[in-house]
């Protein structure tokens, strides 16, 4: 029998059109998805294009204003001449403990971080617990003591706190929120909105361990190596960048979404292009490899202890110095640059000479990774 | 990383690619049949670095792009269920059916989970006795004997509560619906090196007797493309119509017996429609009579789950190789992977998908 070709629709079948859909199907061009906008997805939850769909469509809107407006990590907001720094974040990691970590530390490093990136002095944080009915007590004496060594390894005290307890099957063991407030230096202003043609774009070490890390851990995947997550906190590496040149014009840690989503967003708040040489992104065999069996890309991997720092070119050089001579930032390197061509946009050059897109994330590579 | 950086060499690729540009007499019009083939070309920008040597058309191969719209309407259809909990590989959820797709039904309170292997839903079905557990089992031949072990394994197990939906599809009809189109205009191919590995190279010998095109079957990494095009462009510049195997360290002519055997114990082919193609004749795998009871199709009602595809999208010439996803009007703006128009869009191993993802700097909107 030859081969056949049909492309002769068949009619709509009228079950399938329910009532409160537009009756004119036919009208559409395509089996139009759903926009994401009716219900919460876990992909609203990534960091990605969804989470920036979120801002803009329902928080901005109804809370808006100049300081939320600017959508840096940490608010900065001046007190009688002192300009301060507030961020909040929560964290719903599973599982909750992890190879390098558990969601205590990781409660304190992520909130200490996203004020460094400010430019701030980390001072003190507040945490609030929602725990599961259920909940062994040693898992959060545990949890709780993590947070405290964490916490007095960075030299800030957690100096209030709230609990609530939900139902099981309410929460997942523990979630934590953090906040934390710091006092930004003075004469530094960093912003993603202050990238220029020109400037280097740095990373300070290897990418993708703490989503691998965390993905092992839950999926059970045996490496040779096993891969720990990098959570730690990075204000003291904030301090020695930020003591060797006055030319940061931004800092980011690329925790959800990555690298990408982290330079894309720098690349839409400065509407400047960025150019990425691949060979030069430091990523570990191991983490490579677990991506290449697990078919993810590292550029969306999420990190919880390293930090993407935008320079000016004529500082370039002092600032990767003073990473590297930092334990945190011992594998810093120069891994591209911002260009004026195609802004907003991120492109990435190929080992082979050529270039692609490098997109910011439309949902989720890995659900619940912090 | 061994066995992989050296087919990611850039001295090596480069060399190729001068090669196959001081070989090539003429835009030889090339097809990859696979996805992750496209992808890599497009990752990699291996079209960017064959300038107009050759003129590489993409093919129908990504398996997620192909499901029909009904398939996915039919397992959104049983996600909705109370009694059934639906599994699937991760990038299903993502696909739209007509109205709605996984992810938001499993946001509405649907039991919808993501594995990366069939006998992880055996073992779901195994811990969840008193759930339905559906496996979502779509792809070509090279998911097909995974797909057949977890029946088996079920079957090993004594689960009455396992089953497959099966949307299964097969490369060589494919090729020769393709072939035997007025509009064909495709002078060579790369067969798909993980689809041989199942089922050897028989039939693509079949293919290059039956309609005289010449055939190589390829890797996925940048070096295994290049080489496979540059034997292409060999042969086509020598005059020859041959088989040849450029993945040798994973394809043997015979293939995988025992997981060919697998295969043919649990599925036969028949008719099979492909999303933005329409049916084609034997392209598909279904369940045999005998694993009856493994069949989601049967065990549920779906058969009237039907549904229409859009007549405006070009996702049929893209997927026959007649246009390139930068021929269509909407390519960018109207059709993007949030928003999808047709099939090609709708996976990363689409071909419209990579071109978006990796090339829409290099084109004008």
């Amino acid at each position: 029998m030859p081969p056949t070709i049909n492309t002769n629709a068949t009619s709509l079948h009228s079950d399938s059109v329910s009532a409160d859909e537009p009756k004119d199907l036919a009208a559409f061009s395509c089996p139009v998805p759903l926009p994401a906008r009716e219900r919460i997805l876990l992909g609203h939850g990534s960091g990605g294009k969804l989470s920036a769909d979120l801002l803009q469509e329902i928080f901005l809107p109804a809370l808006g204003n100049p300081v939320l407006d600017r959508l840096e990590d940490q608010a900065i907001v001046s007190v009688n001449g002192i300009r301060l720094a507030v961020s909040t974040d929560s964290f719903v990691v599973k599982p909750l403990f992890f190879r390098g970590g558990d969601i205590g530390s990781l409660a304190v490093h992520g909130t200490i971080n996203d004020l460094a990136m400010g430019g701030a002095i980390p001072l003190w944080l507040s945490a609030a617990f929602i725990l599961e009915e259920g909940l062994p007590l040693e898992t959060l004496k545990r949890v709780v003591e993590s947070m405290h060594q964490a916490a007095s390894n960075a030299g800030i005290q957690i100096i209030t706190g709230d609990t609530k307890v939900v139902e099981k099957g309410s929460a997942d063991g523990l979630f934590i929120n953090t906040t934390g407030i710091g006092r930004v230096r003075d004469g530094v202003s960093l912003s993603a909105s202050q990238a220029q043609p020109g400037d280097v774009i740095i990373v300070s070490g290897y990418l993708g361990d703490h989503g691998i890390a965390i993905l092992a851990e839950r999926e059970g995947l045996e490496f040779e190596t096993q891969v720990n997550s990098d959570s730690a906190a990075l204000h003291t590496l904030v301090a020695s960048l930020l003591e060797a040149t006055h030319q940061v014009r931004c800092l980011r840690d690329p925790t959800r979404g990555g690298l990408s989503s982290t330079l894309n967003e720098i690349a839409a708040s400065s509407r400047v292009g960025m150019e990425l040489e691949e060979t030069a992104i430091p990523v570990r065999e191991e983490v490579r490899g677990a991506c290449e069996m697990l078919g993810l890309d590292p550029m969306y991997v999420a990190n919880e202890g390293k930090l993407v720092a935008i320079v000016a070119p004529s500082a370039a050089q002092d600032a990767l110095r003073a990473l590297q001579s930092h334990q945190l930032g011992k594998d810093a390197a120069i891994i591209g640059r911002v260009i004026s061509d195609h802004p907003r946009m991120v492109v990435m050059r190929t080992p082979l000479g050529t270039t692609r897109i490098v997109d910011m994330l439309a949902g989720d590579q890995l659900p619940r990774i912090c | 990383m061994k066995y992989l950086d050296e087919y990611r060499d850039a001295r090596i690729a480069r060399a190729l690619a001068a090669e196959i540009r001081r070989r090539s007499s003429r835009p030889w019009v090339l097809m990859e049949i696979c996805g992750g083939q496209t992808h890599t070309l497009m990752r990699y920008g291996i079209d960017e670095l064959l300038g107009d040597s050759v003129d590489l058309v993409h093919g129908p191969g990504c398996p997620v792009c192909v499901t029909p719209l009904e398939m996915i309407d039919r397992a959104i259809n049983l996600a909705r269920r109370p009694d059934v909990t639906l599994v699937s590989y991760g990038d299903m959820l993502r696909v739209p059916g007509s109205a709605t797709d996984l992810f938001h039904v499993k946001a509405e309170g649907g039991d919808v989970r993501i594995v990366y292997s069939p006998t992880d839903a055996v073992n779901l079905a195994r811990t969840l006795p008193d759930r339905k557990v559906v496996f979502f089992a779509i792809g070509f031949e090279t998911t097909a004997p995974a797909h057949a072990m977890a029946v088996l394994h079920a079957e090993r197990l004594g689960l009455k509560n396992f089953s497959l939906l099966v949307s299964h599809v097969l490369v060589p009809p494919a090729i020769r619906m393709l072939l035997g189109s007025p509009k064909n205009r495709v002078q060579g191919f790369i067969a798909p090196g993980h689809v041989c590995t199942v089922v050897g190279c028989r039939d693509y010998e079949d293919l290059v007797r039956e309609f005289r095109v010449p055939i190589v079957v390829g890797g996925f990494e940048p070096v295994d493309l290049l080489e496979a095009i540059r034997m292409l462009v060999i042969q086509l510049e020598e005059g020859r119509v041959e088989l040849e195997n450029q993945y040798v360290r994973s394809v043997q002519y015979e293939g995988n017996r025992p997981a060919q055997e697998a295969i043919a114990r649990v599925f036969e082919s028949a008719d099979r429609k492909w999303r933005g193609i329409g049916s084609i004749s034997e392209s598909g795998l279904f369940l045999k009579p005998a694993y009856a009871a493994y069949d989601a199709e049967r065990i549920f009602d779906l058969a009237d789950i039907c549904a229409q595809e859009p007549p405006e999208c070009i996702s049929a010439e893209v997927l026959l190789g007649h246009k390139k996803p930068t021929d269509c009007t909407a390519f960018g703006t109207r059709c993007t992977p949030d928003k999808p128009l047709g099939a090609p869009m709708v996976s990363s191993e689409g071909a419209c998908a990579a071109y978006y993802q990796y090339k829409r700097h290099l084109v004008t909107l």
